[in-house]
């Protein structure tokens, strides 16, 4: 699905992620783990051809990333920004809607099956009884279901998620790491996650630990989540309860 | 709806002048002509002025609605970037040295042209623009327009200061054939709405725009370009005529238009039916004294958009 060969980006002049290699399988769940700053963003955006590597190559669905139209690439690929700006013309539906752009034909509006995949990505997050408010009146995680929702709707083969559960109560917080999981089971679909919570990271099926210096660490979640190595990314003390997929990590307060 | 309007304001615009007519003169004088003052008076004079009026105003307000999208600020007006002053200042230039109509308007035209350079390569460096840099650029070298712009008017002679003045305030008498310009306003329309998904979706902001699939650099590119074409045009017509670009497109999104798909085209007829009818006022107000379009499209747009604002959403 992806293949990341001798990645190196930077940023701000500091070498983030050195020589990286990687390669999401279709079907593979994967979290992104570090400190603020560490590069786990500007990984991501490089991967969404946003941001320029420094060097490197990156090969999506066996064509290089540089080959995509951008059109193309927004049917294979979607990322969900950190942040965007939350003033919109339009209402919720308008918002989820646009996410259908790359796959419509532009000059003639909408077409029926793009309305079904928005409203059904309205669905799969109960934004239905919001659909017609304006995007300006919703709360910070409504709007966040609104962004998911967005991306459901272009349904891209490979979902890049940049911190997908932020402002999100804890029931929708299952639901969108639920909706993350269902479509990557459904086969020819990967997803890469950046996570701060390592409760969801453990039910991921790999991770990948940047440490912003240029040192990073990837593998199952198995063998990189105990608490040694999560001490020495997050530089703090870290405790274990349990272990295996049921493993909890609490910092030492 | 805005259709019938816009006609009815162009049939408006052709009823009443100096030369008082009956409605059913200018519809016979349209439609069915026979040789005669009626005819040349509705051929000759009201229509081709009501015409220019009319691309003049949507020019504008196709301009402003570009703008607004390439900038995301709703300050954005076709004249935030320099267009208008260098335009102004090549026709002051012009008038100044005593120049008549047709080089009036080529050194306008040149002005024009020159600061839409000057923006572009001041704000676009390596393939990638700065909408920070090429807002300030603009908004700087208007005030540098606007410094030359006194220092003509401080220097002029008496007897060209009332044509500068005009000039500056936006005046649609001197106003030539509108062909050029209705054909510009027509590709404006028609390329801008069938990309309407692509300005919706740029609305979110570059970054975003590019996430969904959106060629951001092309299509910021086209923006500024056809803002600036239908500016230069639309300045041509009838000089620098405020307020319409600015606050037409605010005055539809208030009134709950504001998809582009629908925005833009109505902002053409809105602001071309506005202009028409001001420039109606304007030529018959105070006749057969003449007074500067601009004037009244601030007087009858300011109270409207106050009162769209100060209803309740």
């Amino acid at each position: 699905m992806l293949r990341v060969e001798q990645l190196t980006i930077s940023a701000g002049g500091r070498t983030l992620c050195r020589d990286l290699d990687l390669a999401v399988a279709p079907g593979e769940l994967w979290a992104v783990l570090g400190c603020n700053g560490s590069g786990k963003s500007t990984l991501l955006h490089t991967l969404a051809g946003l941001a320029p590597a420094a060097t490197g190559r990156i090969t999506l669905a066996g064509k290089p990333l540089a080959d995509y139209s951008r059109r193309e690439l927004g049917r294979t690929l979607g990322i969900l920004l950190q942040g965007e700006p939350r003033e919109f013309w339009g209402t919720l539906r308008d918002y989820v809607m646009l996410g259908r752009y790359p796959h419509a034909h532009l000059s003639f509006g909408w077409s029926a099956p793009d309305e079904e995949a928005a409203a059904r990505a309205l669905a799969a997050f109960d934004l239905e009884p919001l659909a017609a408010r304006p995007c300006g009146t919703l709360s910070g995680g409504e709007f966040q279901r609104a962004r998911l929702a967005q991306l459901s709707a272009q349904n891209p083969r490979l979902l890049l998620l940049d911190e997908p559960l932020q402002h999100l109560d804890l029931r929708h917080q299952l639901q969108a790491l639920e909706w993350v999981r269902a479509a990557v089971r459904r086969g020819e679909r990967a997803a890469v996650l950046v996570l701060h919570d390592l409760t969801f990271a453990g039910r991921c099926d790999r991770v990948l630990m940047l440490h912003g210096d240029g040192r990073f660490a990837a593998g199952t979640a198995a063998a990189l989540l105990e608490a040694g190595r999560l001490e020495n990314l997050y530089g703090c003390r870290v405790r274990a309860f349990g272990s295996g997929p049921d493993a909890h990590f609490v910092p030492v307060i | 709806m805005l259709a019938v309007i816009a006609a009815a304001s162009l049939f408006t615009a052709v009823l009443f002048g100096t030369l008082s007519l009956s409605v059913v003169q200018v519809f016979d004088g349209l439609f069915f002509p026979v040789p005669g003052i009626v005819q040349d008076v509705v051929w000759k004079l009201r229509l081709p002025r009501a015409m220019a009026a009319f691309a003049c105003g949507g020019l504008l307000a196709a301009s402003g609605v570009l703008l607004q999208v390439l900038l995301r600020n709703p300050l954005a007006d076709p004249y935030i970037l320099g267009i208008s002053g260098g335009a102004a200042l090549g026709a002051l230039g012009a008038l100044l040295l005593g120049a008549g109509v047709a080089f009036t308007n080529l050194a306008a035209l040149t002005g024009a042209l020159g600061a839409i350079a000057i923006v572009f390569a001041l704000s676009f460096r390596a393939g990638d623009w700065n909408l920070h840099r090429l807002l300030l650029t603009g908004v700087v070298l208007s005030a540098g327009f606007s410094a030359l712009i006194s220092l003509t008017l401080v220097l002029a002679p008496q007897a060209q200061l009332k044509g500068m003045l005009f000039w500056l305030m936006g005046d649609l008498s001197h106003a030539g054939a509108s062909g050029v310009a209705w054909v510009l306003l027509a590709l404006v329309v028609l390329i801008f709405t069938a990309f309407s998904g692509s300005l919706n979706a740029l609305t979110l902001g570059a970054l975003k725009a590019r996430a969904l699939g959106v060629a951001v650099g092309a299509l910021q590119a086209a923006l500024y370009f056809g803002a600036a074409l239908a500016t230069v045009a639309a300045v041509m017509l009838g000089g620098s005529i405020g307020f319409v670009g600015l606050m037409v497109p605010h005055a539809l999104r208030l009134s709950g238009v504001n998809d582009h798909r629908r925005l833009l085209p109505a902002s053409v007829l809105g602001g071309g039916s506005f202009v028409a009818l001001a420039d109606t006022f304007a030529r018959t107000v105070w006749a057969p004294q003449q007074l500067p379009v601009g004037v009244f499209t601030a007087l009858l747009g300011v109270p409207v958009l106050l009162f769209l604002l100060s209803r309740k959403p």
